[in-house]
């Protein structure tokens, strides 16, 4: 009981502070799932977000969906995921029902684009710690330069570019079998 | 069918069909817009606009404001529950297969290749967040100045931001939002 009202209450606070979405989550998961909670390694997150590319849903949901199944099966999927939707439930209907004009108004664009530099500010400190503990090899640095530049300067989709990688990994790791 | 579970089934379609995150989630409300009429494009504009400007997945804002236009509160939850539904489904039983096939070869040297690309994709995302809240493309297409090219106050705070999170590593993500939302304020970014 304890533990699903940490994952609801965890998660919660993962829907309220982050904007954008998806990616933007990641800075809040290394902070709280990763090192407060122990619920899983950095490596099963990034697997999470690849297949949260490739499934059809909203990432920042799957991965909730994930991380609450890793810690208490589909009870735990259930609450991770209803704590991550609740935060924007609660703030939609009052702005929707109270205040029309919200995006447009001088003090909340101001506030968002200062926030949009947080943003940059933490997805930087995560994505170095990120690059650190997950590109170690050439082969791996490899892939993450051409993934990089296909997922930037091209309009291929992500799921395919995740399938392709995939495929190259497995080649990859069948051939280094047959050398050993 | 009353309009209530067709709006409930409209968006468990949606979060089936939209793979990849949130904003994949508007070319079906634009269809819903456009097949049923519950609400006009105009409306879904600001509904994105507002999406974007809350805490929160943008998938889950839009599905929660279409469904409160239509259906006040228990509309705002039974949309947002339609919509994340599929999903939930489909990962806890992927979570589940992962689990008994985690440690097999095929599954470690599939992951081997995907991590690294998972990275890139994570710095192109961060890349077009850096450009959207450092630089001005318009004004610098506008004037030709590299003045007007970088946001020099957000530059600056971006220092400020990075300097704190160094000095104090300890320090929870949230503190860093909220400073930065409080100086975009003071200093009207």
């Amino acid at each position: 009981m304890k533990t699903l009202w940490e994952l609801y209450y965890t998660w919660f606070k993962m829907g309220l502070f982050t904007f954008g979405g998806g990616y933007a989550m990641l800075p809040m998961i290394q902070r709280e799932v990763i090192d407060k909670h122990h619920w899983c390694s950095e490596e099963e997150i990034m697997d999470y977000y690849a297949i949260g590319q490739v499934t059809p849903g909203i990432i920042a949901v799957n991965t909730a969906t994930f991380v609450g199944y890793d810690v208490k099966g589909i009870p735990g999927g259930i609450i991770a995921t209803l704590g991550v939707i609740s935060p924007s439930i609660v703030i939609i209907t009052v702005i929707a029902g109270l205040i029309t004009n919200f995006s447009e108004l001088a003090v909340v664009q101001s506030a968002l684009r200062g926030i949009q530099v947080a943003v940059c500010a933490l997805m930087f400190t995560a994505v170095v710690k990120l690059y650190k503990n997950s590109v170690k090899n050439a082969v791996s640095f490899a892939i993450f330069v051409i993934a990089l530049i296909l997922a930037y300067f091209t309009k291929i989709s992500t799921v395919i570019l995740v399938i392709a990688a995939g495929a190259v990994g497995y080649a990859l790791s069948v051939m280094r079998k047959e050398k050993a | 069918m009353s309009v209530f579970l067709m709006m409930c089934w409209e968006f468990f379609k949606t979060g089936l069909f939209a793979i990849g995150g949130g904003l994949a989630t508007i070319p079906f409300l634009k269809e819903i817009s456009v097949k049923y009429g519950w609400f006009s494009m105009d409306l879904l504009t600001t509904m994105i606009a507002v999406s974007e400007s809350t805490p929160g997945p943008v998938g889950v804002n839009m599905s929660t404001y279409v469904g409160y236009t239509m259906f006040r509160i228990p509309g705002a939850i039974f949309a947002t529950l339609s919509l994340v539904a599929p999903s939930l489904i489909i990962i806890c039983c992927i979570a589940k297969a992962l689990k008994t096939f985690k440690d097999s070869p095929v599954v470690q040297g599939i992951f081997s290749g995907i991590r690294p690309a998972v990275v890139g994709f994570i710095i192109s995302a961060v890349i077009s967040i850096f450009t959207m809240a450092l630089l001005n493309t318009r004004a610098y297409e506008a004037t030709g100045a590299l003045t007007d090219l970088v946001k020099i106050p957000a530059v600056l705070l971006l220092f400020v931001l990075l300097g704190i999170s160094y000095w104090k590593p300890k320090l929870h993500p949230i503190v860093i939002i909220g400073i930065a939302a409080a100086a975009g304020i003071l200093f009207r970014f």
